[in-house]
């Protein structure tokens, strides 16, 4: 049997280890020594190995088995081994296990007995990690010691009733009346003890709230001596336990008089001070959790707003949650410190910018929408990444329900494509495309405008395949390359299509984004006149290609040079305008390229969707806006054959799978040879 | 409240009051987790912090972290109020309280704990009638050690006595 160490020598040894082995191998030492000493009869230094247990305990090792002498210890007449085992108690033993049961008598007897230190311990452990089955047990000694025992242990004995109260929610009735009586008290713990009693009691139970109705003005009374007998940090805890106690009363009328009350302390109170604007803070929340009148309303939105320009940045962080909340109900209150908030997005610490960002978000209407979004954008240019999804998302509702014209809305999507493309959801391609293609006037500078962003940059996925399908719906206009709304510029056929060749060859691009590219190089052998052979050739390199779905699309085209030249031309007309909200289309899958689904089912739910803030994580990326399908189904008529209703015959949308497409290319050319 | 934990720069737990029933491997799934999300802060930033579905409220004195979490309903402003206090109180009673007094006294700066917040709520606001409970108990534990090493012949009452069996 090893001498035990003292507990501070054990520390310095464990400390002193250099690696975790060599710690370990030191307190699996001293754990045996211990455990031969519980083993042993009473000696004197039960209460060190304890404590030593517990040392290792919290360094993280089992100690499971102290449970047991923390039980013996709790039971020992000494003090010393008394404090010991209750803190041991508390921090090895929970509700859940078996040997908490065993103190409870053992806190029985403390609880009544004569040193109120002792009752102390008890009542600290019973608030601790008191079960359900111990507090039913021990409730009406708890009671007898709030009503009549010294204001130390009444202060321990209250909060001591708000744990049993939030344990067993029916023993609340044993604590009214003591409650009630408790008030009364001089002494600040054991008022406070009691406010917080009182609140626990109304929250569990509204028919409480009727019998402490009468004391709302006691307390009101209580707290008004606390802030006109001067302020002193001591009282700051029990200040605010009044306000908590209006939020829990419903309001009355003499509510109202008393909030009024309430105020008039907030007003008076100190803000230079955190625990003065606590205290503010707290009377705000109560102001705006009770149905007050608007004018106490507003006087607590400027609070709020004073709040904000704070300079310490939790109180600024505060005031933005608090505003978050009310932003909904008192819009207008909200909208006279955006100002303040604005710049708030400028600020260095992360949590802050998040609070002002959905409280920028919230506040931005039709007629600031110009101003916010200048703002907005330029917080998207330096947010922090993981903000950004979230903004963009943020600034296309915004920009979906004020655009104040179709140009803006599509400069600023286009802007939050430049600068934030890798964040934004899937569906904002097909968005894009259907608000471009509705915006007919503005085909020429759109398309202008992408490509030469895609000559800046082609890593943002998002952006490349707009542009890509742009330049292919509109490489006319521009090739004409006369456009009012931008400066001239002369392209070539060459440059275009060396532009998508880029794209189509850049490692950078994912396979959606090549689609993209390949689809429209093959739409521009339309619209173009020169280089119809240089088309040809890119998309028969790319019958070869690794990629399945290039390679199939890439085979498609190339029938359609050879065997079926007469119907390309109608195949790949301008697009239709993509309407919102066209029935019979499904979730765009992309899978064969013949059948290139409108993704309008995303459309669909066009407005909800937008509004709703989900992730889509699933939806394949970019799904493919060519549709061949919409183009064959207008022209079915006018070309030559039927053949091609077979064609159509054989598609539904919802059943495809992807070899399907395939066999339908077999059948067309079965028919059609 | 339903936690305090207080742990060292380098991640080393210094303390750790729980207020709710969890078990050890949750406490400690939980104490890991919030220990790096809370390193893991840079210096200047904001004191309070959205982690699972509670509200983290941290401060750093000197090379400790003092985390509390606490409830929807609950005070953030006050809280801080209620970490300062405690490192208040650490500081009066080990004289210029730092690190090394937590490792330790470690049980010291637990009694302390309970003298202050009772059940997760505060339970006395006065810095002096705390100080003063500590003190009164601190005193009874000597008393009775005092008693026990009397008793066990280790301690003398009356070191002239020539008599006393106890050697000096």
């Amino acid at each position: 049997m090893s001498p035990s160490v003292p507990l501070q020598e054990m520390i310095r040894a464990i400390r002193s280890a250099r690696t975790q082995c060599e710690e370990r191998g030191v307190i699996q030492r001293e754990c045996a020594a211990i455990r031969a000493q519980f083993r042993q009869a009473d000696n004197g230094g039960r209460s060190h190995n304890l404590a030593k247990l517990l040392y290792v305990h919290m360094l993280g090792y089992p100690a499971h088995f102290g449970q047991m002498e923390c039980v013996r210890m709790i039971a020992s007449p000494r003090y010393s081994e008394k404090r010991v085992g209750y803190l041991g108690a508390m921090m090895l033993l929970d509700e859940k296990q078996d040997a908490s049961l065993l103190i409870t008598n053992s806190i029985k007897n403390d609880l009544s007995h004569s040193n109120q230190y002792v009752q102390s311990l008890a009542l600290c452990t019973l608030a601790c990690m008191g079960s359900a089955e111990m507090c039913r047990d021990l409730a009406p000694e708890i009671d007898r010691l709030l009503r009549a025992s010294n204001s130390y242990i009444k202060k321990k004995a209250a909060l001591c009733a708000v744990h049993i109260v939030r344990k067993v929610h029916e023993l609340g009735e044993l604590f009214v009346p003591a409650a009630r009586s408790l008030l009364s008290e001089k002494n600040h713990g054991v008022l406070h003890g009691a406010v917080v009693l009182i609140i626990e009691l109304c929250e569990q139970n509204p028919e409480t709230l009727e019998r402490f109705r009468k004391t709302v003005p006691d307390l009101v009374q209580i707290m008004k001596g606390l802030v006109l007998s001067g302020y002193s940090p001591e009282h700051d805890v029990a200040g605010i336990s009044d306000p908590f106690l209006q939020v829990s009363l419903d309001p009355w009328d003499q509510i109202a008089a008393c909030v009024c009350d309430a105020v008039q302390v907030a007003t008076n109170t100190d803000s230079t001070k955190t625990v003065g604007n606590a205290v503010l803070y707290e009377t705000v929340l109560t102001v705006l959790d009770i149905k007050s009148e608007s004018g106490l309303r507003v006087l607590a939105v400027n609070i709020l707003g004073r709040f904000l320009l704070n300079n310490d940045r939790n109180i600024r962080y505060i005031a933005m949650t608090s505003l978050q909340k009310i932003v909904g109900t008192d819009h207008n209150a909200v909208q006279r410190h955006r100002g303040t908030i604005v710049d708030c997005l400028k600020d260095q610490d992360a949590s802050v910018k998040r609070r002002a960002l959905e409280l920028s978000l919230a506040l931005v209407s039709a007629s600031n929408i110009r101003s916010m979004m200048k703002e907005l954008l330029l917080f998207l240019s330096s947010c922090p990444p993981e903000l950004r999804a979230h903004a963009a998302s943020g600034i296309f509702n915004a920009a979906e329900r004020y655009a104040p014209s179709q140009r803006w809305h599509i400069d600023t999507m286009l802007h939050v494509l430049i600068t934030a493309g890798g964040d934004v959801r899937d569906e904002t391609v097909p968005n894009l495309i259907q608000l471009i293609t509705n915006a007919s006037e503005l085909h020429c500078y759109t398309v202008h405008k992408l490509y030469r962003a895609l000559l800046l940059d082609i890593s943002q996925q998002s952006l490349v395949q707009v542009a890509c399908w742009c330049i292919g719906e509109y490489g006319d206009l521009l090739l004409k390359g006369d456009c009012q709304e931008t400066e001239p510029v002369q392209v070539t056929e060459d440059d275009a299509l060396d532009a998508l060749e880029t794209v189509l060859q850049s490692h950078m691009s994912s396979p959606a984004t090549r689609g993209f590219a390949l689809t429209a190089t093959m739409k521009l052998s339309t619209r173009i006149t020169d280089n119809v052979d240089r088309i040809r050739s890119i998309v028969s390199i790319y019958g070869s290609c690794i990629d399945v779905e290039l390679q199939q699309r890439a085979v498609e085209y190339n029938a359609l040079f050879r065997k079926y030249d007469h119907m390309r031309a109608a195949v790949l007309e301008r697009m239709p305008v993509i309407e919102k909200n066209s029935p019979g289309h499904t979730n765009g899958e992309s899978t064969g390229e013949a059948v290139k689904d409108v993704p309008t089912a995303k459309m669909k739910q066009g407005e909800p969707l937008l509004l709703q803030h989900e992730d889509r994580s699933d939806h394949p990326p970019g799904p493919a806006v060519d549709c061949l399908v919409s183009g064959l189904s207008v022209h079915a008529a006018g070309t030559a054959g039927g053949d091609l209703l077979d064609l159509l015959g054989g598609f539904e949308p919802a059943e495809l799978s992807p070899g399907e497409p395939l066999s339908v290319t077999h059948t067309h050319t079965h028919t059609l040879v | 409240m339903q936690f305090m934990l207080l742990f060292s720069r380098q991640g080393k737990l210094r303390l750790q009051k729980w207020y709710v029933p969890l078990s050890d491997k949750e406490k400690k799934k939980i104490t890991r987790e919030l220990v790096q999300t809370v390193l893991a802060r840079k210096p200047k930033m904001c004191s309070f912090l959205e982690w699972r579905d509670l509200k983290v409220v941290y401060k750093r004195y000197a090379s400790l972290y003092f985390c509390c979490a606490i409830e929807h309903q609950d005070n953030e402003l006050i809280t801080l109020e209620i970490i300062h206090r405690y490192v208040e109180l650490l500081d009066k009673y080990f004289g210029s309280v730092c690190e090394l007094d937590i490792i330790f006294n470690f049980e010291k700066a637990y009694f302390i704990l309970d003298e202050f917040l009772l059940g997760g709520e505060p339970q006395e606001t006065s810095k002096k009638t705390v100080l003063k409970a500590i003190e009164q108990a601190d005193l009874l534990q000597e008393n009775v050690d005092f008693q026990m090493r009397l008793f066990a012949g280790t301690v003398c009452e009356s070191p002239n006595n020539p008599r006393c069996s106890v050697e000096h």
